[in-house]
């Protein structure tokens, strides 16, 4: 049973990462429709900006409570920075382009991201500076850090954020009313440009948010990581509904705890014909199933054939 | 992927395009200034040399520095001006990235088979050597690779496959031998399902077994992860007490972290593929005091190791990460296969190869008839103080047992001799009759102990 309970708790943080990169694709795909596939690198470059900033102060000597905080700003004023060059240069001149081309512009940008970051951090895996300290608890047989509590805490109040934001500001409703109809709102006052930068702008420093925390609890990066976590990220969002704010947290989630379980227990109840390098595979079978009975994911609302 | 790949081959053509202008403008600069001075100006061939490692991806530091063992080769042999067939012979470095992917791999290999290379240096990763090896073969392009370690490489009955690395059944058996001996009863085996990973893990069951150890657990994961809490939570509760990994130092580091974030007390094991400073960083002071092996010597040990090293250092401005001084020698070998030939010729100095009894920076570089290297050894280090500390070397350690048994037997020698004296003091003849047969029987003794070795 504590194995159980340590698989769910190993699953619990894992999707709480996933989530909180999930969050910033649907953020982007509820207002434009558009697949950002650049978002992983995005958070690749929060987590290396914070190792050069954080990194660097604390060799010299400074408290690492104050790298920490440096290190995180720096990299969240990046990002947002990035998320926003990105629109206006790679998403904006697309904005009336096929489907297509926009989606195939975002994998272009994926790679340019990574090659450039390959270029400036190089190809040598780098370690994240310790910013939490190491504190280890016991509960009923399962072990988890101040780190793990400290993820699915950031992840959670984040995205009560996020909802409150669009929810409950006049930022939100722009952005609501953009993703109903982008036309109709901006004849209503409603400036689009601003509203889709503004929506890259807090994708990517929710990016740079998730790279800090992935950074903190592998305590390892690499210009290559974002790929994969993208590539999850992106189907927990569409596990729970892509463009549902709150169907990303319970995609990312529900994803990491399948994970977790499948590798956990697939062996056992495969009687050891499946391993436990079919994790993934258990992961997809299961978003599978819900797409056949959910098209739309598991939030998802109803949208008129678009693509 | 699509988009990538085709990234990829517009560089490789732009870098093919360049290559391409390079030779054509080479022989005029260089024919020119040399007529005048010298009235029969010697001739120069190009060599290409392939090497293919991956650039890009989670194993790019492992890649780039194969490269530059390559290149450091390359450059002392230009330096040198050797001579083939009364040719001024000048080396070239034709690098691919194939990714650490098989399939990759294979398209790089026939881009090096299309590209006429005389030789072939790699691959990096077993997974990726295999399956381009055949290409080679069916071309007769030798190959050498300094790190590709599964033994089915060499076994699938290719001439042009050689590797100047002991292979993952000596260094398996080592590992496995090395484990029963830490006193530990169970143990659990992870692998990356690489061909090197699951090759070497798998040789390191059959070994523990055989040793008397008990694998409770057989858990996966792939070369790309960084997340083994599942898994490890599994190891837990199978109460291993010792975990061995069989995969590479990006996925090993983290793993050991995470067995120590979770309260498993399980010691690490690993190959190769873990035993570098990168795992270090990565594993942190999880790493500490826990094992792994690599094939050969340590570089501190071999006479010009530590020259090797300054060399490098001072070129690259980085620390040799793991296989660059393997890739050096499995250079060095096939310029010397080519000059004991005579010729750059693939089909003519492929034979030199297997010939092969070369001095080199690892080993004394010898091939038996499948193209591995002759009597590899296995060394076992301690990760200690945020480095690799030496233990002690298993495996082609025939020669080491050998010795010990000359040694014993040179000393019963001496022994019988101290009993023949002490008798013919006696004058007792019986005695001398004794202790003359005593001799006798230790100098045979000694004779079989270094017939076998």
């Amino acid at each position: 049973m504590d194995i159980f309970l340590q698989q769910i708790i190993n699953g619990l943080v894992q999707g709480s990462i996933y989530a909180l990169v999930a969050l910033g694709y649907t953020m982007v795909y509820g207002i434009m429709g558009l697949i950002n596939f650049a978002h992983g690198e995005v958070v690749m470059i929060g987590t290396l900006v914070t190792i050069t900033v954080a990194g660097t102060m604390i060799k010299a000597g400074m408290p690492v409570v104050l790298a920490g905080f440096a290190g995180l700003s720096a990299s969240v004023l990046v990002c947002m920075a990035l998320g926003w060059g990105l629109e206006r240069i790679a998403y904006r001149p697309l904005r009336n382009a096929p489907r297509l081309t926009p989606l195939i512009t975002a994998i272009g940008m994926s790679i340019v991201l990574q090659n450039l970051a390959m270029m400036i951090w190089g190809r040598n895996y780098m370690t994240f500076p310790p910013l939490l300290p190491k504190m280890d608890f016991e509960v009923a047989g399962a072990n988890f850090t101040a780190v793990q509590l400290i993820i699915v805490l950031v992840s959670s109040l984040t995205m009560g954020g996020l909802l409150l934001l669009v929810y409950r500001t006049k930022l939100g409703m722009a952005m609501r009313a953009t993703s109903q109809n982008p036309a109709v709102a901006s004849l209503m006052g409603v400036n689009i440009n601003r509203v889709i930068a503004a929506a890259f702008v807090i994708g990517s420093a929710l990016g740079a948010l998730a790279g800090v925390m992935v950074g903190t609890y592998y305590e390892i990066a690499h210009y290559q990581m974002g790929f994969m976590l993208g590539l999850k990220a992106f189907t927990a969002a569409v596990l729970g509904g892509i463009g549902n704010l709150a169907g990303a947290m319970l995609g990312g989630v529900l994803l990491g705890i399948i994970e977790a379980l499948g590798a956990g227990y697939i062996g056992d109840l495969t009687g050891g014909f499946l391993g436990s390098h079919y994790q993934d595979i258990f992961a997809f079978v299961v978003l599978i199933i819900v797409l056949m009975f959910k098209p739309s994911g598991l939030f998802g609302e109803k949208t008129g054939d678009r693509a | 992927m699509q988009a990538k790949l085709s990234v990829v081959a517009l560089s490789v053509a732009a870098a093919f395009a360049l290559a391409a202008c390079g030779q054509k403008e080479e022989p005029k600069p260089v024919a020119a200034p040399a007529a005048p001075a010298a009235p029969i100006a010697k001739p120069e061939i190009v060599v290409k040399l392939g090497h293919a490692a991956p650039m890009t991806g989670p194993q790019a530091h492992l890649g780039k520095d194969n490269e530059n063992g390559a290149t450091l080769a390359i450059e002392e042999l230009n330096a040198k001006g050797l001579e083939i067939g009364g040719a001024k012979v000048k080396f070239e470095l034709l690098a691919e990235d194939d990714q650490a992917d098989p399939k990759q791999g294979s398209i790089v290999a026939q881009k090096l088979v299309d590209a006429k290379v005389n030789g072939v240096i790699g691959h990096l990763n077993s997974g990726t050597t295999i399956p381009a090896s055949k290409l080679y073969a069916d071309a007769g392009i030798p190959q050498i690779s300094g790190s590709a370690t599964n033994p089915k490489y060499t076994q699938q009955g290719f001439k042009t496959a050689f590797r100047v690395m002991a292979n993952d059944v000596q260094q398996g058996k080592a590992l496995g031998e090395f484990a029963a001996k830490q006193g530990v009863k169970t143990v659990a085996v992870v692998d990356d399902r690489t061909a090197y990973g699951q090759g070497l893990a798998d040789e390191f069951k059959k070994a523990a077994e055989a040793a008397g150890l008990k694998v409770v657990a057989s858990e996966f994961t792939n070369d790309k992860a960084t997340d083994f809490k599942a898994i490890l939570t599994k190891i837990k509760s199978k109460k291993a007490e010792l975990v061995f990994f069989g995969g590479m130092d990006a996925q090993g580091g983290p793993m050991a972290k995470q067995m120590k974030e979770l309260g498993i007390k399980a010691k690490f094991l690993g190959g190769d593929g873990v035993c570098t400073p990168e795992f270090m960083k990565l594993g942190g002071e999880a790493a500490e005091g826990n094992y792994c092996s690599l094939p050969g010597m340590p570089l501190e040990k071999l006479a010009k190791g530590p020259e090797f090293k300054d060399k490098f250092v001072k070129k690259f401005g980085t620390e040799i990460q793991l296989y660059a001084p393997y890739v050096y020698d499995a250079v060095m070998v096939m310029a010397d296969s080519m000059k004991r030939a005579d010729s750059v010729d693939p089909a003519k100095y492929l034979p030199a190869i297997g010939q092969t009894k070369y001095d080199g920076l690892t080993a004394m570089i010898e091939f038996d008839e499948f193209g591995d290297l002759k009597g590899g050894a296995i060394s076992v280090y301690q990760y200690k103080g945020g480095k690799l500390e030496y233990v002690e070397t298993l495996g082609g350690g025939a020669v080491a047992t050998a010795q010990a048994e000359v040694k014993e037997a040179v000393a019963e020698v001496k022994d019988a001799a101290k009993a023949v004296a002490g008798a013919a003091a006696e004058a007792g003849k019986d005695a001398v009759k004794a202790g003359a047969e005593a001799v006798k029987s230790a100098a045979e003794a000694t004779k079989a102990a270094v017939e076998k070795k």
